[in-house]
């Protein structure tokens, strides 16, 4: 069976500046994957690369098997890659219901209706109250999302994001900007997303994702530096070196 | 404030209210047309031509106030269905049923072929496009005289009774009553367009097109499809008032119109389909008033009038009295 998401010798220059240096690796069914690295590494240059905003260089992308390189972004949504964005990207004017009842359409294929109401669909609006329920905005369904307080509008994306019943969801920095008292809250929906879905999160904070992941990519200068367990990469000391630094020795001596 | 037909901040979906918004519509525009019939009575050919505009503005509103494509050549659209309908008419449509729908069809044609090259771009880059689409039209409307009649207009043509039964007279009374049924109408249909998926996916990819296309959508194909709905919308207002008038003159295609058009919908707000209409409506109004009791200041006042207005209410009339509508609501709720 292929893997659900392949990267193959992925490379990507800015002019001269290599950001991505065949970097290589597979999700499979049920994977919680993690990639760290420290600022500059080109963790979201990699995330743009597998979603289609940037085109890579060299190298080739399969999702589910087929090779979706060269198509749009639009196109690999629709076969199943979703991601959520560093700094929340939504429908600003919209209320929270017509964020999520938007990606559901657009997923069933509803979205060229033309004198149907877009969101009370009883198909439509089952599923976003369920989706709702899930991400605990259920009583937020009728603001505009503008009136979210951010690790709110976070908890929208992921709503966004189970909307569309992705088979590989990029996680780009959920937990940022989040006040730490309300992180529970994303990590909550975080651990209530499909298990037979694979997860690649991009984070920062080394905790959560090691305690997220079952398996660690880190990337240092655009290149894979190592792919394995969290102990194996706090072990190592190429990833030391480059970036965990005290974390990994606390980690070691604990 | 969310644009109508969405759900809202209040707590309760507008389900059971969202076809009342329609009915509500249709009662409004038809209340206002017979206000403006009773209190107006001997200017019914400058409230048909309000509503002739009426439309361009709606078509604007559609690809600017709820897909974010910024056009300064809308009146092209306008302009080449008035001179469809014209020419329809010399060659023997007469009915004028007919030659809305003859002006609908130009008006979607139009429609799609300058969102193909407007929407294809983006900020001021699209703006340009719009203007050089528009420029474009406007000289060919003047160079091709054989069907626009040039400078000198396209004239001679008249349409037979509406229905078989109402002839156009000279008070306008049947051109009056028949722009106003097919604005009330079109109207209703709109409303409840922009409430639909589809207008609901042109509203997010005018906050964020990346975001719609990483849901999966397909943007600039949309942008299209929605200009060709705003173009049928132009072209009802173009038809109109070829069919009203009598005469389509270069400045159906003008840039002046286009420029005209786009203050009328900021003015009224824009993402707001009946702000489009009290924007039209007060701007036209108010600009024929000025224009008739001080002549030769009219622009000054009227350009003075709409630095206010967009100081003081930004998103334009609409949006502010709905603030304040809803303002009053929950001072009278918290009492």
């Amino acid at each position: 069976m292929s893997a659900l998401l392949q990267l193959d010798d992925v490379s990507m220059s800015f002019g001269g500046l290599k950001v991505t240096q065949e970097v290589s690796f597979t999700l499979q069914t049920g994977d919680r994957v993690g990639l760290i690295g420290p600022n500059g590494a080109g963790k979201t240059t990699l995330v743009n690369l597998v979603t289609g905003n940037l085109n890579p260089s060299s190298g080739r992308i399969l999702l589910q098997g087929e090779d979706v390189t060269h198509t749009g972004i639009s196109h690999r949504v629709r076969h199943g890659l979703v991601r959520t964005f560093q700094i929340t990207r939504l429908f600003q004017t919209l209320s929270v219901a017509d964020n999520v009842a938007l990606a559901l359409l657009q997923r069933k294929g509803l979205a060229m209706g033309f004198l149907s109401s877009a969101t009370q669909r009883p198909e439509i609006r089952d599923e976003w109250t369920r989706i709702l329920q899930v991400t605990g905005l259920e009583s937020r369904a009728y603001d505009p999302v503008s009136v979210l307080a951010y690790g709110e509008q976070r908890l929208v994306e992921i709503a966004m994001a189970l909307a569309l019943k992705p088979k590989v969801l990029l996680l780009d920095e959920p937990a940022a900007g989040i006040p730490h008292e309300e992180t529970h809250r994303v990590l909550d929906a975080i651990a209530a997303l499909p298990a037979d879905i694979a997860v690649l999160m991009i984070e920062h904070d080394i905790d959560l994702v090691f305690r997220f992941a079952s398996r660690v990519l880190v990337l240092a200068n655009g290149k894979l530096i190592c792919d394995g367990t969290p102990d194996t990469v706090a072990a190592n000391d190429e990833v030391r070196s480059a970036y965990l630094g005290s974390y990994a020795n606390d980690r070691r001596s604990a | 404030m969310t644009a109508i037909g969405t759900t809202t901040a209040a707590g309760a979906p507008r389900l059971p209210g969202w076809v009342r918004y329609e009915v509500t519509a249709f009662a409004v525009v038809t209340a206002l047309g017979l206000i403006g019939y009773l209190v107006f009575p001997f200017d019914l050919a400058l409230l048909t031509r309000i509503i002739a505009v009426t439309f361009l503005v709606l078509s604007l509103d559609l690809v600017t106030g709820y897909a974010g494509v910024v056009t300064l050549g809308q009146a092209a659209i306008f302009g080449v269905a008035a001179y469809a309908v014209g020419n329809a008419c010399l060659a023997g449509i007469t009915d004028p049923v007919m030659l809305l729908g003859v002006g609908i069809i130009a008006g979607a044609l139009m429609g799609l072929v300058s969102g193909v090259l407007i929407s294809r771009f983006s900020a001021l880059p699209q703006l340009v496009i719009s203007i050089a689409f528009g420029q474009l039209v406007a000289a060919l409307a003047n160079k091709l005289a054989q069907f626009t009649g040039g400078s000198d207009g396209l004239a001679g043509f008249a349409p037979s009774a509406v229905l078989g039964v109402f002839e156009f007279d000279i008070f306008g009374r049947t051109s009056f009553g028949f722009s106003l049924v097919v604005l009330a109408v079109v109207l209703a249909l709109l409303l409840r367009f922009v409430q639909s998926p589809f207008g609901l996916m042109c509203r997010g990819i005018r906050d964020d097109a990346l975001r719609a296309r990483m849901i999966g959508t397909a943007v600039y194909p949309r942008l299209i499809v929605m200009y060709g709905v705003s173009g049928a919308v132009a072209g009802v207002g173009g038809a109109l008032s070829a069919i009203n008038v009598g005469v389509v003159s270069l400045h159906s295609v003008s840039f002046e119109m286009s420029a005209e058009a786009l203050v009328m919908l900021v003015v009224g707000g824009a993402g707001h389909l009946l702000g489009a209409v009290f924007g039209s409506i007060l701007f036209q109004i108010f600009g024929h008033f000025v224009g008739s009791t001080n002549p030769f200041h009219w622009m000054t006042i009227v350009g003075g009038t709409l630095i206010l207005i967009t100081l003081f209410a930004p998103k334009g009339l609409y949006s502010a009295f709905a603030s304040a509508m809803a303002k009053f609501r929950k001072s009278r709720v918290s009492q």
